[in-house]
């Protein structure tokens, strides 16, 4: 599996860490049901057999944390990008 | 037809032609007591107890391939119950006990062999958690030993003692531990399930859940139609997906793992050997190759396969603890789904719908386990409450922080 950095270019995916499924936003603590929020955020993942927008940082180049969209039952990767502000953990 | 030394000896003699089937190859019914999702070696050991402890025999197990074509079939059958938390050790001994008895109460030779697992230590902090563990071991009344260096050398004497970066100062052993032949325990509990009367159908995938006001009531599969009471969901890799058609979000992640086989070899090492500096584990089988096999890729994937820097952290780490390793052919390797949990622990638990049972959560060590989850599975299908040593390993302990947490990784199932 190579990852196609857009700072880096295509680099194998042993340069890369995985954190993990890229949709889940961290709640508002101060919301009245922030425990409920939060043990879906932590915990609870749809873990899709198709598309998922996932984390990865680029650890052995540039650094930047990264939000790769790819097929889990192929591993085919269909986009990569800088995560933004609200994607970063 | 029961196997017996004078059967053997009859069939000799008869040319081999009076051996039956192990199971039926069975058509769905209608409507079953309880169907069981997934028939890997926890739905179909599930089965085996449900008929044999409560009997419940108006059951049946759909796979969606062939039985034992999950991880069942594909894992590299290491059984030990060297657990530190007591969620889990109590859980994992039991299973161990029934290993002991299983080939007797199946009437199958599932190749059990206690030939010990020995957890290599590679520095005094480490020698310290391992003491501490084994002495956990023991206050569950499990055996556990602590070798020091010249106890290791004198068990595998061939592995790199005088290695700069990971020298070796010892192991915990544990003697009851060993390993299993993975598709005998497979056909065992088919043929056990099978001979009291449940219904193993295989190439019949569950595609729906059907709930009536909170109560499952059947599930639909490619092969049409089946209503039940109760429906009980084993399906390792597959939880998420399975559990979808309920409508439930779980604290799952599928990940793949990889394992590898050498060519067969002359006996070289009568036990398995852990490298704990890394994470590589090896054992020889009865044909003489050598399993082994390290950590999971760390990536969510359904695909069965991994990729190469895997396949070279794992053989990087073997050649650590064994240079020899070196002057032999690699056979082939290949990929499982895990399911990891969010604590690395596994579930065995009802859900929110009634009559509709979860077992999950198995992560890359759920075949040691399997005679303990179908046991406790049963009970729990059978009875609405958890068998005592299962009682820890609820849904729930993610919401409430009630976690079983071995590595203390926190919730990041790659890192379990
Ligand atoms: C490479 C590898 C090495 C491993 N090594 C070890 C080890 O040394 N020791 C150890 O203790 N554990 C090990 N494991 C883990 C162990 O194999 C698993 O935890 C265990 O097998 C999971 O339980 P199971 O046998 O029921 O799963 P499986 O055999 O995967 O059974 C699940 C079944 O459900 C079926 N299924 C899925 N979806 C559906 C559906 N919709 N309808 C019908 N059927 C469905 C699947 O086809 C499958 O057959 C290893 C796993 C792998 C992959
Ligand atoms: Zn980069």
């Amino acid at each position: 599996m190579r990852i196609n950095c857009p700072y880096c270019g295509p680099r194998g995916n042993e340069e890369f860490a995985y954190l993990g499924d890229a949709t889940v936003r961290r709640p508002d603590p101060a919301a009245e049901d922030a425990a409920a929020q939060f043990y879906e955020y932590v915990y609870l993942r749809d873990n899709p057999a198709g598309s998922h927008r996932e984390l990865w940082y680029h650890g052995g180049g540039c650094r930047s944390w990264l939000v790769v969209t790819r097929n889990i039952r192929t591993h085919e990767i269909s986009d990569v990008a800088f995560a933004d502000a609200g994607d970063k953990p | 037809m029961k196997y017996s030394a004078f059967a053997l000896l009859r069939e000799a003699f008869r040319g081999h032609r009076g051996w039956t089937p192990a199971w039926r190859k069975a058509e769905p019914k209608p409507h079953y007591d309880v169907v069981i999702i997934g028939g890997g070696g926890h739905g179909l050991a599930t089965a085996f107890y449900l008929a044999t402890e409560h009997g419940i025999t108006n059951v049946a197990v759909l796979e969606k391939g062939y039985i034992g074509s999950g991880n069942a079939g594909r894992n590299t059958t290491i059984i030990r119950s060297n657990y530190l938390l007591p969620g889990n050790e109590p859980f994992y001994e039991w299973s161990m006990k029934l290993w002991e008895g299983l080939e007797q109460n199946l009437n199958y030779n599932a190749m059990v062999s206690q030939r010990g697992v020995l957890n290599l230590y590679h520095s005094d902090a480490q020698r310290d958690a391992f003491a501490r563990r084994g002495n956990a071991m023991r206050l569950h009344g499990v055996d556990a030993e602590l070798l020091h260096r010249d106890g290791v050398r004198r068990m595998v004497p061939f592995l790199d003692y005088d290695n700069a970066r990971f020298p070796i100062h010892g192991g915990l052993l544990q003697r009851r531990g060993g390993t299993a032949r993975h598709d005998a325990v497979v056909w065992g509990y088919a043929r056990g399930a099978d001979t009291r009367g449940v219904d193993i159908i295989e190439n019949c995938e569950v595609t729906g859940l059907s709930i009536v006001n909170g109560r499952v009531t059947g599930v639909d599969t490619t092969r049409g139609t089946i209503r039940a009471k109760k429906v009980a969901m084993a399906v390792a890799g597959n939880t998420s997906r399975v559990a979808a058609l309920a409508g439930l979000r779980l604290p799952i992640e599928s990940h793949v793992l990889q394992a590898f086989v050498s060519e067969g070899i002359k006996p070289a090492i009568d036990c398995v050997v852990t490298f704990g500096a890394g994470h590589f584990y090896i054992s020889q089988s009865d044909k003489g190759g050598l399993v082994f096999g390290g950590d999971i890729d760390g990536y969510n994937s359904y695909a069965w396969r991994g990729n190469l820097p895997i396949v070279e952290d794992v053989l990087e780490e073997g050649m650590a603890i064994w240079p020899g390793l070196g002057r032999i052919r690699m056979l082939r390797f290949w990929g499982g789904l895990m399911d990891m949990s969010m604590d690395g622990s596994p579930i065995i638990d009802r859900t929110p719908v009634d009559g509709l049972y979860l077992n999950a959560g198995w992560c890359y060590g759920g075949f040691k386990a399997t005679p303990a989850s179908g046991w406790c599975f049963a009970h729990l299908v059978a009875r609405d409450e958890p068998y005592p040593v299962a009682a820890a390993l609820r849904l729930d302990r993610f919401a409430t922080g009630a976690l079983i947490d071995e590595r203390g990784a926190g919730a990041q199932p790659n890192l379990h």
